[in-house]
């Protein structure tokens, strides 16, 4: 522990902090372009320069370790002094565009002029001009406001895990730039605009949208991966303008993905905003008393054995539970959640979830990925993963095809068998798992969506027994999930006997007469032509597509609904806007459909359905909280079938119907082939 | 006593009469003050604060970039701006309303522009006959820039010595 003394206050700080760590233990405000607290410690801003006692010069707090007994002066007229001429210096080459700039308003630039700045110009002469940088179709980029902070290099090159971004030239003569004119190759570059603190790199689907003082900021959680990152919806009016990351230490830290932030473009549009119902084979606008009359008269004479709902991947646990419930009084048991077919099971808690913990990846030292890509499936936890390879020296191998994870990996190869080898003893691997002193496993949904999943399920239980990934208050087992309902939909027990197959193929030999699809489209619908489907959703996609009638309903920034992430952490959203023309929150949906089928639900308010809820499941009733689960048997039966793993997902931009209909991802899509083509002849 | 004899002559004399007529007869022979409106019409300062208008540049430009401050600083709420890129990438604005029943002619929204686009022009004859009349869109704006740009970039001028 160091002790000094900050503006005659003495504090103790740990051993390695900086300068400028202990003036905010203190409680001071030091002024700052470069320094960022998950990124490394550049030092090239100079706005952090502080008064040393027997210091010949200032010194610049966020570099400079603090020292025992060190006297700091943070309020003299040489810190003043120092500050206003750093901020002159900044401001000389940066243009006075503020009205036309998206940052203004929320820019730490202009904040800090103000409060830190002279008030007056003295500078004369012409300014400098940059080009611009191509980026993508996600970043806009207005390279004469760069003050050089480096942030955006440093956090492609530490945290994305991406070095693509670098810069050019010196002194004024410097540029950021990509190099290749590309965009940034990883799915977390729209953080490079929170980061840069001035109006350099802006969101290109919101540029000139709105102001920052226009928009009113809801508290949310993300659904587009199960990861739940916390997220800050901004909405103006009824209209969702963008997606920023809250914090949360434990989950998502500042960061959230691309499709996250830029898959929203599409809430405001192309939604399903009325009632539809299918006469004569053409689907018509209808009223929401007609739409339930339709499916009254189609459930008449249907015995619950013939009933069937699929859940899709978007669902909040309201609209879950209120489904079951109503499925349950028409006497159906018949709710599938895992409509990618996978074969976990809901029986032992610990074997659905990411037990770990995405913080527990940080004391981990052995990571095997079975049939997983957490870069494409979970960008977060993937930048978790790089964090933990880079510094606290976790070590990382796979089963399953290759891709560039933007850490090392130890390629063991892409073959199911290897499992069975493994648990065997028989591989080579075995050394270094039991040699491993917090060694943990990511069991990806491409491993659990084959065939043989269940088996493989069963393998890697059993590797988590035998080489101690689950010793103590350590669980190294974990699922890495794709979906934001899944987990709720597992504890709330929506799994069936054959899954989604089985109601497919019963729906094509005509044994089940009525399939409800709750925002499931993620499998082929064609083959329920057969049956007769109600489609409650926000976007008309393939599950509207085979629909007989079409509830609209809310998506998921128009719900409070709560989700349950791949951890296990119980997470409640809160409703940013409203949804858009006749369209109604879903859990409302099957209240509203239940009393005209004469089996009214129990429960007229959120409050009372969330009661019901936790009554069921005791775990919702502590938010935000990762309990650790018991460890116990689970797994199916069966043998391995050799042969790889595919992908768990084959398209990040188009993984969910929110982000199907969304212009930018695909125009992110077309951004990302076109590259992968271009050489270096190419104009 | 005495005062009864001066009541008497003042009585006789229709003496307030007498007064009110050379009162009446002074302002008579003097200049006139009221004017013959709208035939005639009074002074204005550059600094009057009439009906808003959008101004463009002299190549036909519009000024106004969609910065949305005056949006902000309007104490009636009366403006309501939305914006996007243009073709060519600049900020414009798709959307520029203001509410002239709302518009309590503060003159704040002309203070906060950086462009000198949204002004307060000379002109004060805008009664209508309908409430509608008085939603001005983008369009209707920039038609009052057009036609008064003349005596607003004089009233401008006139001002400027003491910004």
């Amino acid at each position: 522990m160091i002790t000094l003394t900050i503006d005659g206050k003495e504090v103790t700080v740990e051993d390695g902090s900086t300068v400028m760590q202990a003036c905010e233990v203190a409680g001071v405000e030091i002024p700052r372009f470069c320094y960022h607290e998950r990124l490394s410690i550049a030092g090239n801003c100079r706005m952090c320069l502080v008064e040393q006692e027997k210091a010949t010069k200032p010194i610049a707090s966020c570099a400079m370790p603090a020292g025992e007994g060190m006297v700091i002066h943070t309020l003299s007229e040489s810190v003043k002094r120092a500050r206003e001429g750093v901020m002159e210096f900044l401001l000389i080459n940066h243009p006075l565009d503020c009205p036309i700039c998206d940052q203004g308003g929320e820019c730490d630039l202009q904040d800090q002029a103000v409060a830190y700045g002279q008030g007056i110009s003295r500078y004369q002469e012409n300014k400098r001009a940059v080009d611009e940088t191509y980026m993508g179709p996600l970043i806009k980029t207005v390279m004469t406001r760069c003050i050089h902070c480096t942030r955006c290099i440093r956090f492609a090159e530490e945290v994305a895990g991406v070095p693509e971004l670098g810069a050019l030239g010196r002194g004024e003569h410097m540029e950021i730039t990509s190099y290749l004119e590309k965009s940034l190759s990883s799915e977390l570059s729209g953080n490079i605009i929170d980061l840069c603190p001035v109006g350099a790199l802006t969101s290109k689907p919101y540029a000139f949208a709105a102001r920052s003082w226009e928009l009113t900021n809801t508290e949310s959680i993300d659904v587009m991966d199960a990861v739940g990152s916390a997220i800050r919806i901004d909405t103006r009016g009824n209209q969702v303008m963008r997606v920023l990351p809250r914090l949360n230490e434990a989950v998502n830290e500042e960061w959230i993905s691309d499709k996250t932030r830029f898959a929203i473009d599409d809430l405001n549009y192309a939604r399903l905003d009325t009632p539809w119902v299918r006469k004569r084979g053409k689907l018509q606008a209808a009223s929401w008393t007609q739409a339930f009359g339709a499916i009254k008269k189609a459930l008449k004479g249907v015995t619950g054995d013939a009933l069937a709902a699929i859940v899709g991947d978007l669902q909040d646990m309201e609209s879950m539970f209120a489904l079951k419930d109503l499925f349950a009084s028409l006497g159906s048991e018949r709710v599938e959640c895992r409509q990618d077919g996978s074969k976990i099971e809901n029986g032992c808690r610990a074997g659905t979830l990411f037990n770990t913990g995405i913080t527990g990846i940080e004391e981990a030292d052995l990571l095997l990925l079975v049939g997983s890509n957490p870069r494409l499936e979970a960008p977060i936890i993937n930048a978790r993963i790089l964090k933990a390879t880079r510094h606290l020296g976790l070590r990382v191998a796979r089963i399953g095809i290759p891709y560039d994870l933007t850490y090392p990996v130890q390629e063991l190869g892409n073959d199911a068998a290897l499992l069975e080898a493994l648990r065997d003893g028989k591989h080579a691997f075995s050394e270094a798992l039991s040699a491993a002193k917090k060694p943990m496993m990511i069991l990806g949904q491409a491993a659990l969506g084959r065939a043989d999943g269940g088996a493989i399920l069963k393998a890697a239980h059993d590797i988590a027994e035998k080489y101690g990934l689950v010793i103590g208050e350590w669980n190294g087992f974990n699922i890495l999930h794709t979906a934001a309902s899944r987990v709720g939909g597992l504890d709330l027990g929506l799994v069936t006997e054959g899954g989604v197959e089985g109601i497919l193929e019963d729906a094509g030999s005509g044994k089940c007469k009525l399939v409800f699809l709750a925002g499931a489209d993620e499998f082929d619908t064609a083959r329920l032509k057969k049956s007769f489907v109600i489609y409650m959703g926000s976007h008309g996609d393939a599950g509207a597509e085979v629909a007989d009638v079409i509830l609209p309903g809310a998506a998921y920034t128009e719900k409070s609904g709560t989700y349950i992430n791949t951890e296990g952490r119980v997470q409640q959203g809160t409703r940013a806007n409203f949804p858009p023309g006749e369209a109604r929150e879903d859990w409302t949906i099957l209240r509203a459909l239940s009393e005209v089928l004469g089996h009214t639900l129990p429960y007229d308010n959120l409050l009372e359905l969330r009661t019901a809820m936790e009554a069921m499941l005791p775990q919702l009733e502590s938010l935000d909280d990762n309990p650790a689960e018991d460890w116990d048997a689970f797994g199916g039966s069966g043998k391995i079938e050799v042969g790889g793993f595919g992908e768990a997902i084959e398209n990040f931009w188009f993984t969910n119907p929110i982000a199907r209909a969304s212009k930018t991802m695909e125009e992110c899509d077309v951004a990302a082939r076109s590259e992968d083509v271009r050489t270096g002849t190419d104009g | 006593m005495i005062k009864n004899i001066i009541y008497m002559i003042k009585t006789v004399t229709l003496w307030e009469f007498v007064k009110a007529m050379t009162l009446t007869l002074k302002y008579f022979f003097r200049r006139k003050v009221t004017l013959n409106y709208p035939h005639e019409k009074g002074y204005l300062s550059p600094r009057f604060r009439g009906e808003h208008a959008l101004r463009r540049y002299a190549n036909g430009e519009e000024r106004c970039i969609g910065c949305k401050l005056c949006e902000a600083i309007c104490p009636a709420l009366a403006i309501t701006i939305e914006s996007e890129p243009r073709e060519d990438g600049s900020r414009r604005t798709t959307r520029f309303d203001i509410d002239m029943t709302k518009c309590i002619y503060c003159g704040y929204c002309e203070e906060a522009c950086p462009v000198d686009a949204i002004v307060e022009g000379p002109n004060f004859e805008f009664a209508t006959e309908t409430r509608e009349e008085l939603m001005y869109n983008k369009e209707r704006l920039l038609a009052n820039g057009d036609r008064w740009e003349r005596e607003i970039a004089q009233n401008l001028k006139a001002d400027e010595p003491y910004r």
